[in-house]
């Protein structure tokens, strides 16, 4: 697989950054080579192998439904950017 | 052109739990903004996940009270986005291995007729913050307490095709998630949302294009938009255009939806494997320990409400649609010992109220037992169907017990049948044109003429004359004249 400077504008659209026209050739260049080292481990055949989840095959602890977590707001907003009544304060989203 | 609607629903429901699903953080409902949410809920770095124990029971519960195969082995992965209300950047999700597989859940149609709808899969997840757009000097505030707040999202299969099937579907899956205890089935704070997916298709043609309608939280929204999304795609494909495949967002402000993104600009989750938890593996002997503890389910309940009580098909999956409303029925018919009448109240009257005063029937202001104490006299004939109406609306009023109303009005029914035969002899003596008419009429118009007579009476009773002897007596005496 390999990828063009069309993809690297889509890419940096969903990751919201801006990326310049000179950049945009650079990037799409040492993002395929990242690529082809993924092609490499690709060719490996993997196709009657579970993923692996933990190499001990340790399974999920539960937790009990009791509540052990008190209210620390005051704490966490000590070191927030911003907060007003209580809430985080963030720029304001547009969907 | 004759068109078919094909729909699926995606079923976010909150699950009761006292704590998130993956911190001991306190769900409950009206808190504080941001009392409620921990470090874990937060993504304060070095905290990690713990699985809650009673969001997989409550999971399975599911699983099993719709017939469907459990994942014994389930995984959790993280679903990639970036929004101010998801702290992590990411949700935690069942993408591969979700808990719940395929089930089945049936619908009654209303010609009586039952569907069955499959459910695809469901899978345990964690629901998001709020975010709260009103003007904070042009920032928007972050709620996080419901961030963490275990959900299961119930995927059906694209087996629905009317609004009114949909609607259906989402009564069903309401009814059945309350009564078996793993959600609380209030609409009003979100406990229950709906994703719809639509397409249309000309009969016998391919699945068209479909679109996703989010965040509908109620009936009556999923409804409407439903409805209106049908007309959208009819009229674009009818015009020549074609159907986009888009993420649309409701607002029930307005009734409109608007395009959220299309697929071209689609979201890419890059969905992995959440390397902070492990495989959840339950065995089967759990599954069964927790199958012998389901509770009656609507569909078992309906059916008993037919046989052991009498009612129509259609009334008894009125009262089922409700688990608290099947309860307070069964305790009124209990008590008063005539389901059909204590069915005609519960779907009438006392709907039509609670409807009228956008009231819940767990805060319904007449108990239960009082419900059924009313009816008990009009059983015992102390009062008519007419009168027990005005007892309602002053139990309704909080004026108490209905026999202390009935004392206190002065609403007792007259079936002496001395007094009755008095008034209705008036009522002949002063009406000797009408009785006249009465006697040269038809035969067959005579029964339509006893109405005004029948009312004379129950005015001079101020209403209050027993309406069936009324009738009686009223027949004896004017056949005697004749």
């Amino acid at each position: 697989m390999s990828i063009d400077r069309s993809d690297i504008e889509k890419l940096g659209e969903l990751a919201r950054i801006h990326i310049s026209d000179e950049n945009a050739l650079a990037s799409a260049k040492s993002i395929n080579e990242v690529l082809a080292l993924v092609d490499q481990l690709q060719a490996v055949d993997t196709a009657n192998i579970e993923p692996l989840a933990n190499p001990l095959g340790a399974r999920q602890r539960l937790r009990r439904d009791e509540v052990s977590e008190g209210n620390q707001r005051d704490a966490f907003q000590a070191v927030a950017p911003a907060t007003e009544d209580g809430l985080y304060l963030v720029p304001k989203v547009i969907e | 052109m004759t068109w078919e609607t094909v729909i699926g629903l995606e079923v976010h429901t909150q699950l009761a739990t006292k704590t998130k699903i993956f911190s001991g953080a306190s769900t409950e409902f009206g808190a504080a903004p941001n009392t409620q949410a921990c470090a874990i809920d937060l993504a304060m770095p070095g905290t990690l996940p713990v699985l809650n124990a009673e969001a997989v029971r409550m999971a399975v519960m599911f699983g099993v009270a719709i017939d469907a195969e459990i994942g014994l082995i389930s995984s959790f992965d993280r679903k990639n986005y970036f929004y101010p209300d998801l702290p992590k950047g990411y949700q935690t999700t069942q993408l591969d291995r979700p808990i719940v597989l395929a089930g089945t859940v049936d619908i009654q149609l209303g010609d009586g007729s039952t569907k069955t709808v499959r459910i695809h899969h469901a899978h345990l997840e964690e629901d998001a913050g709020k975010s709260l757009h009103e003007d904070f000097h042009g920032m928007s505030g972050i709620d996080l307490n419901r961030a963490g707040t275990p959900l299961i999202e119930i995927v059906s299969e694209p087996d629905m095709n009317s609004p009114e099937e949909a609607v259906a579907f989402a009564k069903k899956l309401h009814a059945l998630v309350v009564s078996i205890g793993i959600c609380d089935g209030e609409m009003a704070q979100g406990s229950m949302r709906f994703d719809v997916n639509v397409s249309v298709r000309k009969k016998g043609e391919e699945l068209g294009t479909r679109t996703e309608t989010k965040n509908l939280n109620s009936f009556r929204f999923m409804e409407r938009a439903i409805v209106q999304e049908v007309e959208r795609q009819i009229d674009l494909i009818e015009d020549g255009g074609k159907v986009k495949q888009e993420t649309r967002l409701y607002d029930g402000d307005t009734h409109t939806a608007r395009s959220m993104r299309s697929k071209e600009e689609a979201n890419d989750y890059r969905y992995f494997p959440c390397p902070d938890l492990l495989p959840v593996e339950v065995d089967q002997a759990y599954v069964d320990a927790v199958r012998a503890t389901l509770p009656e389910l609507p569909e078992a309940r309906r059916a008993r409400f037919v046989d052991s009580f009498g009612l129509s098909a259609y009334d008894a999956s009125v009262l089922c649609d409700e688990p608290s409303t099947a309860a307070y029925f069964e305790t009124v018919a209990s008590h008063c010992g005539d389901a059909k009448l204590a069915a005609n109240w519960v779907t009438g009257e006392l709907a039509a109220r609670l409807n009228s005063e956008e009231q819940l029937i767990q805060h319904c202001p007449v108990s239960a037992e009082q419900l059924a104490a009313l009816i008990a006299r009009i059983i015992d004939k102390t009062i008519s169907n007419k009168m027990a109406r005005e007892v309602f609306t002053a139990m309704w009023g909080g004026e108490g017990e209905p026999d202390a109303i009935i004392e206190a009005r002065g609403l007792k029914q007259v079936s002496d049948s001395g007094a009755i035969e008095g008034m209705v002899d008036t009522v002949i003596a002063n009406s000797t044109k009408q009785v006249d008419n009465y006697r040269n009429a038809d035969e067959a118009k005579r029964p339509k003429m006893l109405g005004y007579f029948v009312g004379q009476i129950m005015k001079a009773s101020k209403g209050q004359a027993n309406p069936q002897q009324v009738n009686e007596v009223l027949l004896k005496k004017l056949e005697a004249l004749l």
